[in-house]
């Protein structure tokens, strides 16, 4: 039989009745080759120290609850594994550019906000009635929006983008992207309606183009192509508005 | 959310910063080749390439003034927009004051080379 | 009462803390680049409008060994600046779509970079004529 091996996790811990700021703990964890990240916590806390607070769920990257910095790299923990940095030593964070609720949970309270804002449901182009029966869709049409679809709020794109660390009230990669999704569908006619947000202070201008967003997002969704494309509707709705009878949102 | 939203108006400085970016990624490598090192060193261009008349002339003429005016002013306004930014992002949040300092230099490049161009003639 | 107290890491040195950072930081000073090879193409303009002897103390300069070597420097930023540029139009721009297909983004970049080479060998071929 192999020896056990021991890796050495570092976790940033937080406890918001006792800490005034978070600090590194070091546990060292045996583990064998088909454990992730996230069991590996879950070791800890099982075993090392019961209050370790982290979110997780479904273990198989489609609930988006197990998002952590993983060597400063925002990543799900349930797919990244403890063999990939043995024998190095791992170091695992909450989600930059979130406030920490308590050691690895984050308060995600700002984008459930900015997710409800950008009016993420369909806003019908032209009502129909039941007896009108369903919308017809292409798949040429359906192609347009279906990579946007495929996100599961996970907020590493958040954690990956400094410009949403920099001023919290940008609407950011993933609630942009969602928001592209219901744009580009052909049953939507709610553009215009969402043009406030993404021309606003608040909106698409915020990014800087870095685009580690597309870079970090496990579902290869690609909000930063999103984002990009709303500046080009952004930028052609600013000047376009004097020509255009409603005079384009406010 | 129920925040009054206001419209930014980065439209107009992302314009100038698209456009002087993607015209001095085309064009500013071959123009520092030229003007910086192959002229100097008298390297590959014939003597005198770059003489008095000669630079008149293509000043003087319509192309030639529009290329260098938009070369100019555009690759400035890409440059502030993007000096502008970074203090941002270096956590220099010097607001009004940068955003003047910043597209003022800008301005005042474009408001200099088009005098100088016009004063050249046509 | 809420136990809840968020804590708000800080933001100083962001961009230092991961080598995809650092290289954005490289890609955006560039801009530097730019903007400092324009200014002396700006003060050759400004030197052509006051004639001919101006102007030609304005080429004695750029024959300066400093300025050669500082020349040197800059077409190297530009270069940069230009490849940088082009790296980033997949995101930058609206989806290419050939034959029902999004382009796919090294397609699209390497596509850029030959236009771009292009486009300065035809400026290149440009000064070419204007000197015969």
């Amino acid at each position: 039989m192999s020896e056990q091996k021991i890796i050495e996790i570092e976790v940033l811990r937080y406890n918001p009745e006792t800490d005034q700021e978070p600090h590194l703990e070091l546990f060292k964890v045996p583990f064998t080759d088909d454990m992730s990240v996230l069991q590996g916590a879950q070791y800890i806390k099982d075993n090392f120290d019961g209050s370790l607070t982290f979110r997780w769920s479904c273990r198989m990257a489609i609930c988006g609850s197990c998002g952590m910095m993983i060597n400063g790299i925002p990543k799900l923990s349930c797919e990244t594994f403890l063999r990939d940095y043995y024998p190095n030593r791992i170091r695992i964070e909450a989600m930059s550019n979130f406030p920490i609720e308590k050691d690895l949970v984050v308060d995600l309270s700002g984008f459930i906000e900015k997710l409800e804002s950008i009016k993420p449901y369909i806003i019908p182009r032209e009502p129909r009635t039941l007896e009108q029966g369903e919308y017809i869709q292409s798949p040429e049409e359906f192609n347009k929006y279906i990579q946007f679809t495929s996100c599961i709020n996970c907020t590493l794109c958040y954690a990956a983008c400094p410009q949403v660390g920099l001023n919290p009230d940008f609407i950011g990669p993933g609630a942009m992207a969602l928001l592209h999704r219901y744009n580009m569908d052909s049953r939507d006619g709610g553009a215009a309606q969402r043009m406030e947000l993404v021309a606003s202070e608040e909106g698409v201008y915020n990014c800087s183009a870095v685009a580690y967003c597309s870079e970090v997002c496990p579902k290869h969704v690609d909000p930063a192509s999103a984002v990009n494309i709303n500046k080009a509707n952004a930028a052609k709705d600013y000047f376009l508005r004097f020509l255009s009878p409603k005079g384009g949102s406010k | 959310m129920t925040k009054i939203l206001k419209r930014s108006n980065a439209p107009i400085f992302w314009g100038l910063f698209g456009a002087g970016g993607m015209l001095s990624a085309l064009f500013v490598p071959m123009m520092v080749f030229i003007t910086g090192i192959a002229i100097p060193l008298g390297f590959l261009l014939p003597a005198g390439t770059m003489s008095y008349p000669k630079m008149l002339a293509f000043a003087q003429n319509f192309i030639g003034k529009g290329f260098i005016f938009a070369i100019i002013s555009l690759s400035l306004w890409f440059a502030a927009h993007r000096v502008y930014h970074s203090l941002h992002e270096f956590g220099i949040h010097a607001g009004t004051g940068a955003k003047l300092l910043c597209y003022g230099i800008a301005l005042a490049g474009t408001v200099v080379s088009a005098s100088v161009l016009l004063r050249i003639g046509f | 009462m809420s136990k809840r107290k968020p804590y708000v890491r800080s933001m100083d040195g962001w961009w230092k803390k991961n080598p995809y950072f650092v290289e954005y930081m490289i890609h955006e000073s560039t801009a530097l680049f730019v903007a400092a090879y324009v200014f002396i193409l700006l003060v050759g303009v400004v030197r052509l409008g006051q004639g001919e002897a101006a102007w030609n103390a304005w080429l004695e300069a750029l024959k300066s060994p400093l300025s050669v070597v500082c020349h040197l420097v800059l077409l190297a930023g530009a270069v940069y600046h230009t490849y940088s540029w082009f790296k980033i139009l997949p995101i930058t721009m609206p989806p290419v779509i050939v034959g029902g297909k999004k382009l796919a983004p090294e397609v699209l970049t390497g596509t850029a970079l030959v236009v771009a080479a292009a486009a300065g060998l035809a400026l290149l071929a440009l000064v070419w004529r204007i000197a015969l």
